[in-house]
């Protein structure tokens, strides 16, 4: 059969008003249903007819999982309807979760994150480009990664993480959210169940298929951020070829809180160099107890990328995470 | 007296349209009874068609007729491109169309035909074609022969010589020098030599190529994106079989072309064939994806150079190599690259050697400077070297090098009208602070290096003997016909002012008509090499002058005396000195259409080309016309010459390049119009910029298929990628040959962006050329941390 590409393929559209329709409708449809929020992800692959599900239900109109609110315990509650814009330029999210805000306000460009929403940039699947054109790899359902074959082109994929896939996460405000020990708050038919954002992300090891835990019924609706922790550093960077609409070769995002000069707690978290957001936790104890210095960040750089292994043509993200890892560390304010 | 319209700014008559989006562009239009057509596009990078099973596309409601390339009138020559194909010779490339109601249905019926294809060897690289045993891209051969395509292969010995890092030179298939490089080598002060690579990019202009045909009483009406309205009927014609005067051409906007739509792109001939087939108009609306296959690309290059100096600066020698990446149906670009060098250096013994490799990867054509660009970033950055080791200054040495107005260009040696080089280089170094920003070389501030470079870059930028067409109707105003595309450069508008400067006419009382042939359009250049300005300030000069000529004639003969007792200006004909004396723009109008003849398009001058007399004839008893070709002579090659200085600071933890300041400064001739003329400048270096810093045309070379299909993938430049406020200047001295002594501006720029920011990178790496793009921040960061390379030295579309 011939292929065509950038052509919307027909579909049923539903408008719920509410979480619990949306829910009732994904429930209906399962593997047939298909859940959009700012349609950055979704439309391309629509526009390529390689997902054409029979129903599209268009979270629009779910009011309910839209906007920041306060948290309990001095946090902050975002809707995953929220948009990007809304969070990167929310003056709570600036004063108090400065990270989040950068991050948000790094995702592509203003149209898109105007349009696009934070669940959505967290839930977004890969863009393996082997992938996305829509050949036959394990996580599309087959049994090859083109992507790690001799001749392929890898430059943008996996240096940890990979289990027969070697697509990266790309996501901009998952690391953040990960850093700031964030909640995902996921309903279903079933009732409400909520994730550290360090376990909501899955590997290939889990699920090959799949990004998150989100299973089909399974919607992610809020966000959820403790209070901000006394004394808190942070830093966040994005390595791209360009600096607007480009995915990141390599994100870090880290939370040191440092008093007395010295490194009590840390979260360092790194993406786009594995399937999932990586914490590195053993940077984070190693570096506990130290100043953060150009020492302390070179050692962790070191630590960060020990078992790293490049594909073809991807070695360069080994220096370029063990760099990013010393200035989150070295250079964190 | 009304203001002198060239050198100042104007807004253009498309502005506002184009602003408020009321602009039409091709897909825009709609027809009674439109059909929609959809492409089947090759999966594979070379196949041959065995067989097609149509019929359950056919026998869907809906679907109004499937066109293959066996209906298509054959083109002339075996290695001419048409717009569907049979043995399809890249991925994507067209095989059939369909048109049906509606786009869903012909995107359905698409995907309802089977096409069984015979896989063909492919080839990605042009070496690998080169090498013995190695895959053809075309069954007929890989490089260009006498009579049609040919095999060439190089022994292993050349490639075992070579070795990973350097281009092996085989036997090449163009070659011409001047003096004797080796002779000249041997009495060099200093050699360098370097193996360089330029990518192959897609042109990706906004608008793709969408076309919407229809006919009536056996006339074609074609609505198109393109860079030339006049020129396209010709190659339309030729698409769909018939005579020129039955095409008309209607495309007002072009969003975008860059090359890409000199004159009629091939896939036009689908919409004109399949509306005549199923007797209904047809819309084909080509999508982003489409467009980055038969969208057409630069060719890139595998080169090699060596060259000479003397202790001063002086280039003695150039030998140069290049095997060129002609996608599937070739390109010229490695030629010209040969002559734009010599534009550059002038050196006094030169070879250039070249082979031209077809390649399954989709069409390539002119891309802004084609050619030019790439040997200028290729050769600026090796220049650079040479300067260092010398110990001569990059701008002394290319001010050492740079031809003056006694300059010659390429293998013939022939003249420059005019070549204000050095002049054009003090200027953007006073502009740019060459003195004191190459201080900042190397300097270091945590982990941002400071790097400075800069680019001259010369490219073609004129051409003679076109029409000019204007009418000055009842209404008093100056319409100026203009045959030329509107493909954003304002040149529609700029080039209108040669006349009614020479009428000395208010701006605000010229029409310009343009965008439609039926419209009695003259005879025009393409929109390419730059030609525009140069060729069409001449033409409406021209039509300006033989103007005021009838005019004084006119009045002379209603209002007595001899005609040179008058004088034309602002919309008036009068007699000199007493300006009550005369007749009004208006006035003339009315009294020319009643006197017929010569004055009102009954008399043809004979020296004007067919299409012009054609216009005149349709316009004849409109007002008063006035047509000329442009007979002031050319006595020699028309070029624009930018100079592009570029400060980066290069982070060395992650090879991240920012450009924190450009400035460039143009030998183009009289400065028509400047906003125009910076903006032309300043895209054209960001474009350049854009081809070494993060646009990639990457392939998978397993399966010959690409993979930046779209505009974040393929990653051209935006505007957070430059700094806001780049700098500009203009020599604006006339060309003493063109008598608006303006010439072309809209190529050089890109090579002048695309060397700087090379040469700058390189020295903020302590005069380390990876000579190579793109050379992305992966690349630097790899070369600096002593890392594996992430691709070959040689290796094409990463």
């Amino acid at each position: 059969m011939a292929v065509i590409r950038d052509m919307i393929a027909p579909f049923e559209l539903y408008q719920p008003a509410g979480v619990d329709d949306a829910v009732r409708l994904m429930d209906q449809y399962g593997d047939e249903g298909w859940v959009l929020a700012g349609g950055l992800d979704t439309f391309d692959w629509f526009k390529d007819r390689i997902k054409r599900p029979a129903a599209v239900i268009d979270l629009a109109a779910v009011d309910e999982i839209r906007g920041i609110a306060e948290g309990g315990d001095g946090g902050l509650d975002i809707g995953a309807m929220t948009s990007l814009t809304a969070v990167a330029e929310h003056a709570d999210v600036q004063s108090r979760y400065p990270l989040l805000a950068e991050a948000a306000g790094l995702v592509a460009t203003p149209q898109i994150r105007n349009q696009g929403t934070l669940g959505g940039n967290i839930v977004q699947d890969t863009r393996c480009w082997y992938y996305r054109s829509g050949w036959p790899c394990y996580r599309a359902g087959g049994n090859i990664c083109y992507a790690s074959t001799r001749r392929a082109m890898n430059r943008e994929h996996c240096i940890m993480g990979a289990d027969r896939c070697v697509a990266v996460n790309p996501s901009d405000t998952a690391p953040a959210l990960v850093a700031l020990d964030a909640e995902m708050v996921v309903a279903s038919s079933s009732g409400e169940r909520t994730y550290a954002a360090a376990d909501f992300f899955v590997g290939p090891d889990i699920d090959i298929e799949r990004m998150t835990v989100l299973e089909p019924g399974d919607l992610l609706t809020r966000i959820v951020l403790p209070a901000p922790r006394e004394g808190a550093r942070w830093y966040f960077e994005k390595i791209r070829d360009r600096k607007s609409w480009d995915f990141s070769l390599v994100t870090v995002a880290s939370m040191l809180q440092v008093q007395g000069g010295v490194i009590q707690d840390a979260r360092v978290v790194v993406n786009s160099i594995a399937p999932y957001p990586v914490r590195m936790g053993a940077v984070e104890a190693a570096i506990r107890g130290r100043e953060p210095s150009e020492e302390t960040g070179q050692m962790a750089g070191e630590i960060a990328v020990e078992g790293a292994r490049a594909l073809r043509h991807n070695d360069y993200k080994i220096a370029l995470t063990r760099n990013l890892v010393k200035r989150s560390i070295r250079d964190a304010a | 007296m009304a203001e002198r319209a060239i050198g100042t700014d104007i807004s253009p008559p498309d502005l506002h349209a184009k602003i408020t989006g009321r602009a039409r562009y091709a897909e825009d239009f709609h027809a009674e009874g439109m059909a929609f057509a959809k492409l089947l596009l090759s999966p594979m990078p070379h196949a041959r068609v065995r067989s097609v099973d149509t019929s359950r596309a056919e026998a869907m409601e809906g679907v109004l007729g499937i066109l293959r390339a066996s209906e298509l009138p054959r083109p002339e020559q075996g290695t001419r491109e048409g717009a569907l194909s049979d043995e399809p010779l890249y991925e994507g490339a067209p095989i059939l169309a369909v048109a049906a109601v509606d786009e869903t249905t012909a995107a359905a019926a698409v995907e309802a035909i089977r096409v069984d294809l015979e896989p063909l060897p492919f080839v990605l690289d042009p070496l690998d074609s080169l090498r013995e045993g190695g895959p053809n891209a075309r069954t007929d051969g890989n490089v260009p022969g006498e009579d049609g395509p040919t095999s060439l292969k190089w022994p292993d010995s050349v490639f075992d010589e070579a070795g990973p890092d350097r281009l092996p030179m085989g036997e090449p298939t163009a070659e011409w020098a001047i003096g004797d490089v080796d002779a000249a080598f041997g009495e060099a002060d200093v050699i360098v030599e370097e193996t360089i690579v330029h990518q192959s990019v897609t042109h990706h202009p906004m608008e793709p190529r969408s076309c919407m045909a229809y006919w009536q009483n056996g006339k074609l009406f074609l609505h198109g994106s393109t860079q030339s309205t006049e020129r396209t009927r010709g190659p339309v014609a030729a698409m769909a079989g018939i005579d020129v005067e039955d095409v008309v051409m209607i495309g007002e906007y072009c969003g975008g072309g860059f090359g890409s739509k000199i004159a009629g792109v091939p896939i036009m001939a689908v919409p004109a064939v399949l509306s005549r087939k199923i007797g209904r108009p047809v819309m084909l609306r080509i999508t982003r994806y489409e467009e980055n296959y038969i969208g057409r690309a630069r060719a890139g290059f595998q080169g090699w150079a060596k060259i000479g100096f003397r202790s001063d600066g002086r280039m003695t020698a150039l030998d140069l190599y290049l095997v060129q990446d002609s996608g599937a149906y070739g390109a010229s670009d490695f030629f010209t690259a040969g002559t734009v060098a010599t534009a550059s250096y002038q050196p006094e013994n030169m070879r250039f050697r070249g082979v031209p490799v077809y390649t399954n990867t989709p069409p390539r054509s002119a891309q802004r400077a084609p050619g030019g660009a790439q040997i200028v970033a290729m050769l600026e950055p090796v220049v650079d070297k040479a300067a260092r080791e010398l110990g001569v200054d990059r701008l002394e040495i290319r001010k050492v090098n740079a031809p003056g107005h006694d300059g010659w260009l390429g293998p013939n040696q022939g003249p420059f009208t005019s070549a204000y080089v050095r002049e054009a280089l003090d200027l953007g170094g006073e502009l740019f602070d060459w003195e004191g920003r190459r201080q900042l070389s190397g300097h270091r501030e945590g982990t941002r290096v400071t790097g400075v470079g800069m680019g001259l870059s010369p490219f073609t930028a004129g051409s003679n003997g076109r029409d000019g067409l204007l009418v000055i109707r009842p209404d008093g105003k100056l319409h100026v016909h203009q045959g030329i595309g509107n493909l954003g450069t304002h040149s529609i508008a700029d080039t209108a002012r040669a006349a009614s400067d020479v009428l000395d006419l208010d701006w605000d009382d010229v029409v310009v008509v343009w965008g439609d042939t039926s419209k009695h359009l003259p005879f025009s250049t393409v929109q390419a090499g730059s030609q525009t300005t140069h060729a069409h300030t001449r033409a409406n000069h021209a039509a300006g002058e033989a103007m005021v000529g009838l005019l004084q004639e006119l009045a002379a003969l209603e209002l007595g005396g001899s005609a040179t007792d008058y004088r034309v200006a602002d919309g008036r004909v009068f007699r000199a000195g007493n300006r009550a004396a005369g007749l009004s723009f208006a006035q003339a109008a009315e009294r020319a259409i009643a006197r017929g003849g010569k004055f009102s398009g009954g008399e043809i001058p004979e020296d004007l080309h067919d299409v012009t007399k054609g216009a005149v004839a349709g316009l004849a008893g409109e007002g008063l016309i006035a047509a000329a070709k442009d007979n002031y002579g050319q006595p020699g090659a028309v070029f624009t010459w930018v100079a592009t200085f570029a400060q980066v600071e290069l982070d060395v933890e992650t090879g991240e390049v920012e450009i924190v300041d450009l400035a460039s400064a143009t030998d183009c001739g009289t400065v028509i119009h400047p906003r125009s003329l910076a903006a032309q400048t300043n895209g054209g270096v960001f474009q350049g910029i854009g081809m070494a810093k993060s646009q990639r045309w990457v392939f998978d070379p397993q399966w010959g298929i690409p993979f930046t299909k779209r505009f974040y993938t393929a990653r051209p430049p935006g505007i957070l990628d430059v700094p806001l406020s780049p700098r500009f200047a203009a020599v604006n001295e006339p060309d003493p040959h063109t008598p608006v002594g303006a010439k072309g501006i809209g190529e050089p720029p890109v090579g002048a962006g695309e060397a700087a920011y090379a040469c700058a990178v390189a020295d903020a790496m302590g005069g380390l050329c990876l000579c190579r793009t793109p050379l992305t921040s992966d690349m630097i960061l790899a070369e600096l941390e002593g890392r594996p390379r992430p691709y070959g030295l040689l290796d094409t579309h990463v």
